[in-house]
């Protein structure tokens, strides 16, 4: 039996408020947060980037799993702001754990996806036999273009997974991919912010994925979403994880736990894994839990896990998510997030 | 400024506090040493430091060294660990005037500095308040 022996989660302390981005740019942010049900994100500090976040979320994770890191096998960075654009972020976190050397290491990169991609290949190379212990985290400290809707939603945040086959949280029931050649959103080499098709990253994009995804691995196992305790979507804003749940048959409640991107924002390749993080928060020994994510170019990963009862010794073992996200906040006005988020930069 | 060989070479402590501990006289050592400077013992065991302390004392930066000057003004504290051993070390995501003496605070990994805009990206440990 194969499944998820340890999880943690990491999110910055600061925030902004969309009122504060909307009063710089004269936009209505009453109907920014009706529209798009954001009321806040996180922002990185300056010292703060996929790497460092990775390695307290990782962190997080082992606490929860119990292992010696020098038995993990792989380590494996989702993100689509990984620091450098040659050089793996997958060292300095397997470095920081203790993992090194014997580990293969790989950086993964498909918009929002790269986080469970991370997960899909570290618990696949688990189920194999290659590997003993396997490691997927999934972190971004995603940008915005000034004055881009982006801006109001894109945050930071990191979520690891490590996977294995002793004393197990959740056991691996099926995995599924979907994914199409859809260019939705991208960032070409050399450009600071992404750019975005509007209103196309909605119906042939998120939707289709996500739907596409979510009913295949459900026929695959001959599952209802009434099979569900908790369903987890990708969150780029409030609305499209509600409204694709509504369109699958799924009920508000199963949603709600995993939904922080009201007061987080759109984590990228961290936003779903965190969902996941804090759903198994919650969880119960024997919770159904569904976890479709989406990466714009564009594709879906989908996970099936069944809760164990060993959820109930390693849940405090790591600061809860929803901790992390509520406790602790650090209000910047934009003037500060825009030198945080080197928006502005200060002389030489 | 430094170069990639000297902040490799310091990876192991900077990244995973792995400092040194003398097996005769139960000294631990941060970095970690070639013989005890007690008991001048070679015999030395690899150990890892505590990462939760209290802050001893503390400054603020306001002139700092060149490849600290975008993070000025900013905090440096002595921290001493649960296991003894004191490191100094910047202490962020806290206020200044909210830093006090006493204060409960743990190691968080982060960027300490970039080399110029094309170098590389150095990462360590610094320190946060530990509210527990």
């Amino acid at each position: 039996m194969e499944g998820i022996i340890g999880y943690g989660a990491y999110i910055p302390r600061n925030r902004i408020k969309v009122e504060e981005i909307a009063k710089v740019w004269g936009t209505d942010a009453p109907s920014y947060k009706r529209g798009l049900m954001l009321e806040e994100k996180s922002v990185p500090s300056p010292d703060q980037d996929t790497i460092t976040m990775s390695v307290e979320a990782s962190k997080n994770a082992l606490k929860r799993a119990k292992i010696d890191p020098a038995d993990i096998g792989a380590v494996y960075i989702g993100s689509e702001s990984h620091p450098y654009a040659v050089k793996p972020s997958g060292t300095v976190v397997a470095e920081a754990l203790g993992a090194t050397p014997e580990a293969h290491t790989a950086d993964f990169e498909f918009a929002c996806k790269a986080g469970t991609e991370s997960m899909f290949v570290a618990l696949n190379l688990v189920k194999a036999g290659v590997i003993k212990f396997g490691m997927g985290v999934g972190a971004d400290t995603s940008q915005g273009a000034p004055g881009d809707a982006l801006e109001y939603s894109a945050a930071a945040g990191a979520a690891a997974f490590i996977f294995g086959r002793d004393k197990i949280v959740a056991k691996i029931v099926d995995t599924y991919a979907y994914m199409t050649d859809t260019p939705d959103f991208w960032r070409r080499e050399y450009q600071y912010y992404p750019q975005h098709g509007g209103r196309f990253t909605g119906e042939p994009a998120y939707f289709k994925h996500v739907t596409g995804a979510a009913r295949g691995i459900m026929q695959n196992n001959d599952m209802k979403p009434e099979d569900f305790d908790y369903v987890i979507f990708h969150q780029p804003n409030g609305k499209f994880p509600l409204r694709v749940g509504k369109m699958l048959g799924f009920k508000k409640e199963q949603i709600e736990p995993g939904w922080l991107v009201n007061k987080l924002g759109n984590t990228y390749s961290g936003s779903s894994p965190l969902g996941l993080a804090a759903t198994l928060d919650i969880a119960k020994p024997g919770d159904m839990v569904l976890i479709v994510s989406y990466g714009s170019g564009a594709g879906s990963d989908a996970f099936i896990f069944k809760v164990t009862d060993h959820i109930e010794e390693v849940r405090n073992l790591a600061p809860l998510t929803r901790d992390l996200l509520d406790k602790n906040k650090n209000y910047l006005e934009y003037g500060e997030y825009a030198k945080f988020r080197r928006k502005i930069r200060k002389a030489d | 400024m430094s170069t990639p060989s000297r902040y490799w070479r310091e990876i192991p402590q900077r990244y995973r506090l792995e400092a040194n501990k003398c097996n005769r006289c139960e000294l631990t050592f941060f970095p970690p040493r070639l013989l005890c400077p007690e008991c001048k013992n070679r015999k030395l065991e690899k150990s890892k430091l505590t990462e939760k302390g209290k802050v001893i004392t503390y400054t603020i930066i306001r002139v700092p060294p060149a490849q600290f000057s975008d993070q000025a003004p900013y905090a440096v504290g002595i921290i001493e660990l649960e296991d003894g051993v004191r490191l100094t070390g910047q202490i962020v995501d806290c206020a200044f005037e909210d830093i006090k003496i006493g204060m409960k605070v743990k190691l968080e990994f982060r960027k300490l500095f970039e080399e110029g805009h094309a170098g590389i990206l150095c990462y360590g440990y610094k320190f946060v308040p530990h509210g527990e």
